[in-house]
């Protein structure tokens, strides 16, 4: 063969390998780590998927949050006014984890529908509200509890 | 007064760009130099009156005039004035404004280092960089204006800095950046000029070699200072999280990495010539992204942008021109003529193509895995997040990949390497890799096979980068003249692989070796983390400038020997109405201990979060050493000689005189 060709052809095969390998690396890694959001609504209705790790969020309920005094272990309810998941969690909360703030949690929910996170992340600061939390509240805005969820509306509008 | 002189002067700056943008071009065009003279006045008045406001806003911080909107955002009479310093690019406004004085910095810059550059490239160069800067310019007056009063009710006292930003580390961090993001408009500058004038040859390559390389340095100790803030500051001991902002800054730098490598094929050999030009264009617009997706607000949620689209829509519409015009230019100008092959198979030329495949392959990963979220969400087709094991395990085989590569790709040489000398060079080098990757696996006790990967890589990389300058630096008047006879440019080289190799180890061992515990703890209570004891003593309060603390008292031993008493706080910052973990850190080369508070439990007992990372520092470090050989490479003499001979003779007297010093000390 030309010795032209053949080392476009050397370079024709590396990038191809390459690409083939990114791509299949890519999909690969996606199809096991894409973690797919669920609002409390969707989760009591039971439409999340059982023991698949996957992200919740909302707002802490108010009055909710009971903290084992021997161990590291948290329970706390989340809610979007409309309805509401029990979660725990083992560990140190973030420093902005409060009753009445957003937070999203990673983890799975079990079969007797406890979301046992092993991740829990609030906003970084006052005027941040996780993305997804409001949106799941603007969602629920239009469902029944109206006031409650004006109020929310309300802190979520940043 | 002042801060409607700022906006003066912003304007000012804004009709000097709009001048750069179209006089010089003409000048260069119809080739008249009385037009062409216009370039560089007009750069540094923009620069100037950029300053100016600049200096403007600064004042504005330091003098508590909270009639203006920004300052009253993002300061507080209560702040330390440092903080009320570095609160300028606390927020967007001011944070852009900064962005546009760096802007208009490199195209001073580029004006004063170009004496010597023909006189229609500089005028083409500069004008690029004129039009970048009307762009900029336009959209902080009209979108983004940092001068804004909140006027006639002046609030009393200003909302404060959020305090996660009240940190040395932030005072250097957007600096950093931004010179790194603004400095490969300077690569674009160039290429696209050269684009314009169809002259794409060895000189253009060797023209945007250096100022790629700074544009890079500054990123890479921007990233790094970020990573660091992130450790100790963020709370928890993480050092990369993957996060949209943080692969914002990691895009540039991939491509810009492997711009710089095709640089050095196109200035030596005269190749790959349209995937450099390509590549330029690439890492600016990768860079205006990245700018994008951090400033209009669209990660936070993309409905927000959407329902706010303002600036989001005035950055995306930057992009897009910038992205559609000089692919465009590329397309019809980029050279159709294929240069006649002049290498072989195996050569470093084949060596440097591979690495670009492969930093361009990771590039497209975090693109990917960064912007597929963001693109179903605002397609409306489902919530997801992409979380750190898909870039760990797509990156991760990328890195080894290129790392390898690379430890064989320095004994190539160029046009055409002999297979069986190559094989023969490496034959040491990866013995000596194995038994010490071994030694290493020994030492931290357990064997991962991507702990193995990752350290016999960076091994790998370390010492084949030393055989090299070993058997370089042999000369027969002794070891050290043969050291000092290596160039900048090689010792630049030599400290950008070492550090990666250092960044490599780091990332390794302090993911693989790294131990993390959360316990339950009262005064009294002891726990280990790795061969450390840590005893927690006491928990006490105290009085800071602007917010009150409970510290913990906890004291660390080694063997039973006490190695030092950690301090960690949580803050109450009132004004705000914030809290804040501030870990404690005893720091050391080989490993870091960290100790932090988490909540208070119940009356005496607290959540604690206890660390061991081991060669957490060498990512930090590594990164220093990598940006140290990118400013080592560009003092090379050869972008100092210039054509004519009296300048030639010149300018290399003047270099080897004080080039003796440093060329010894390193």
């Amino acid at each position: 063969m030309h010795p032209i060709r053949k080392k476009r052809l050397t370079i024709l095969a590396f990038l191809v390998a390459g690409i083939a390998l990114a791509v299949g690396l890519t999909t690969y890694a996606l199809r096991q780590n894409i973690n797919l959001f669920y609002d409390p609504t969707e989760i009591s209705a039971g439409n999340a998927p059982v023991d698949v790790r996957i992200r919740a969020g909302g707002m802490v309920e108010e009055g909710s949050v009971i903290r084992d005094t021997e161990s590291l272990k948290v329970n706390f309810r989340v809610t979007d006014y409309a309805a509401s998941v029990p979660v725990q969690y083992v560990g140190i909360l973030p420093d902005l984890f409060a009753e009445g703030q957003g937070v999203v949690a990673m983890g799975r929910l079990n079969e007797e529908g406890l979301f046992v996170a092993d991740q829990v992340l609030a906003k970084h600061d006052e005027n941040y509200m996780p993305p997804e939390v409001a949106d799941a509240l603007e969602k629920s805005s239009k469902g029944l509890n109206k006031a409650n969820a004006e109020k929310a509306a309300e802190s979520a509008a940043y | 007064m002042y801060p409607e002189l700022g906006q003066l002067a912003l304007i000012l700056a804004l009709l000097l760009s709009v001048l750069l943008a179209v006089v010089p071009l003409a000048g260069a065009l119809t080739g008249r130099d009385s037009l062409q003279a216009f370039a560089r006045p007009l750069a540094s008045g923009m620069f100037v009156f950029t300053g100016l406001a600049f200096a403007i806003l600064i004042h504005a911080f330091l003098v508590d005039d909270f009639s203006v909107a920004y300052v009253a955002n993002n300061s507080n009479s209560m702040l330390p004035w440092y903080y009320k310093f570095s609160a300028v690019w606390g927020g967007h406004e001011g944070s852009l404004l900064l962005w546009i004085l760096m802007l208009t910095g490199w195209t001073l810059a580029v004006a004063i280092f170009s004496r010597r550059l023909p006189s229609t490239m500089v005028s083409q160069v500069l004008a690029v960089m004129g039009m970048v800067c009307v762009g900029f310019f336009l959209f902080i007056i009209v979108t983004s204006n940092p001068f804004d009063r909140m006027l006639p009710n002046v609030p009393a006292d200003g909302q404060d800095l959020n305090p996660l930003l009240q940190d040395i580390g932030l005072i250097m961090h957007p600096p950093m950046l931004y010179m790194g993001y603004v400095g490969f408009s300077v690569a674009f500058a160039f290429a696209i000029a050269a684009l314009i004038n169809g002259r794409l040859d060895a000189a253009w390559a060797r023209w945007s070699r250096p100022w790629t390389t700074v544009a890079w340095s500054f990123l890479t100790i921007g990233i790094a200072l970020g990573s660091w803030w992130a450790y100790y500051e963020l709370g928890w001991g993480g050092w990369w999280f993957w996060d949209p902002v943080e692969n914002a800054s990691l895009l540039p730098w991939l491509s810009g990495t492997a711009l710089m490598h095709s640089l050095a094929v196109t200035e030596k050999r005269g190749v790959f010539k349209s995937w450099t030009v390509l590549l330029a264009i690439v890492t600016f617009a990768l860079s205006l992204l990245g700018t994008f997706l951090v400033r209009s607000g669209v990660l936070t949620s993309v409905h927000a942008f959407a329902s706010d689209p303002e600036r989001g829509s005035f950055l995306l519409m930057l992009l897009g021109i910038t992205v559609v015009g000089s692919l465009l230019l590329y397309a019809f100008r980029a050279p159709v003529v294929h240069v006649r092959s002049r290498y072989g198979s195996l050569s470093r030329e084949i060596f440097l193509l591979l690495n670009n495949v492969l930093l361009v392959s990771a590039t497209l990963l975090v693109a990917i895995g960064t912007l597929y979220p963001l693109v179903l969400d605002y397609l409306d087709a489902g919530k997801l997040s992409i979380g750190e094991p898909f870039f760990n395990t797509t990156f991760s085989p990328l890195a080894v990949a290129t790392g390898l590569l690379l430890g064989a790709g320095i004994f190539s040489r160029w046009k055409k390497t002999d297979g069986g000398m190559l094989a023969r060079k490496l034959l040491w080098p990866l013995a000596i890799s194995l038994v010490a990757t071994a030694a290493v696996m020994v030492n931290y006790g357990s064997f991962a096979p991507w702990a193995f990967a990752g350290v016999f890589t960076a091994i790998w990389i370390a010492v084949a980068t030393l055989w090299d300058l070993w058997d370089k630096s042999a000369s027969r008047q002794g070891r050290l003249h043969g050291l000092k006879r290596q160039s900048r440019s090689y010792w630049g080289m030599v400290l950008g692989h070492l550090g990666v190799a250092m960044v490599m180890a780091g990332a390794t061992v302090v993911s693989n070796y790294g131990v993390e515990r959360d316990v339950r703890m009262t005064p009294g209570d002891s726990a280990m983390v790795g061969d450390y004891e840590i005893v927690f003593t006491d928990i006490g309060e105290r009085q800071g400038a602007n917010f009150t603390a409970q510290y913990g008292s906890f004291n660390v031993f080694l063997d039973g020997k006490l190695v030092t008493d950690l301090h960690p706080e949580k803050r109450n910052y009132p004004v705000g109405m914030s809290v804040m973990t501030e870990a404690d850190i005893d720091a050391g080369l080989f490993r870091d201990v960290f100790v932090a508070i988490g909540e208070r439990i119940s009356d005496d007992a607290w959540a604690i979060r206890l660390q061991y990372k081991p060669l957490v520092r060498w990512l930090w470090l590594g990164s220093l050493v990598m940006a140290i050989g990118g400013f080592l490479a560009i003092a090379d003499k050869r972008y100092r000689i210039r054509v004519k001979a009296e300048e030639k003779q010149k300018a290399q007297a003047g270099n080897t005189a004080p080039g003796k010093p440093a060329e010894a000390s390193s």
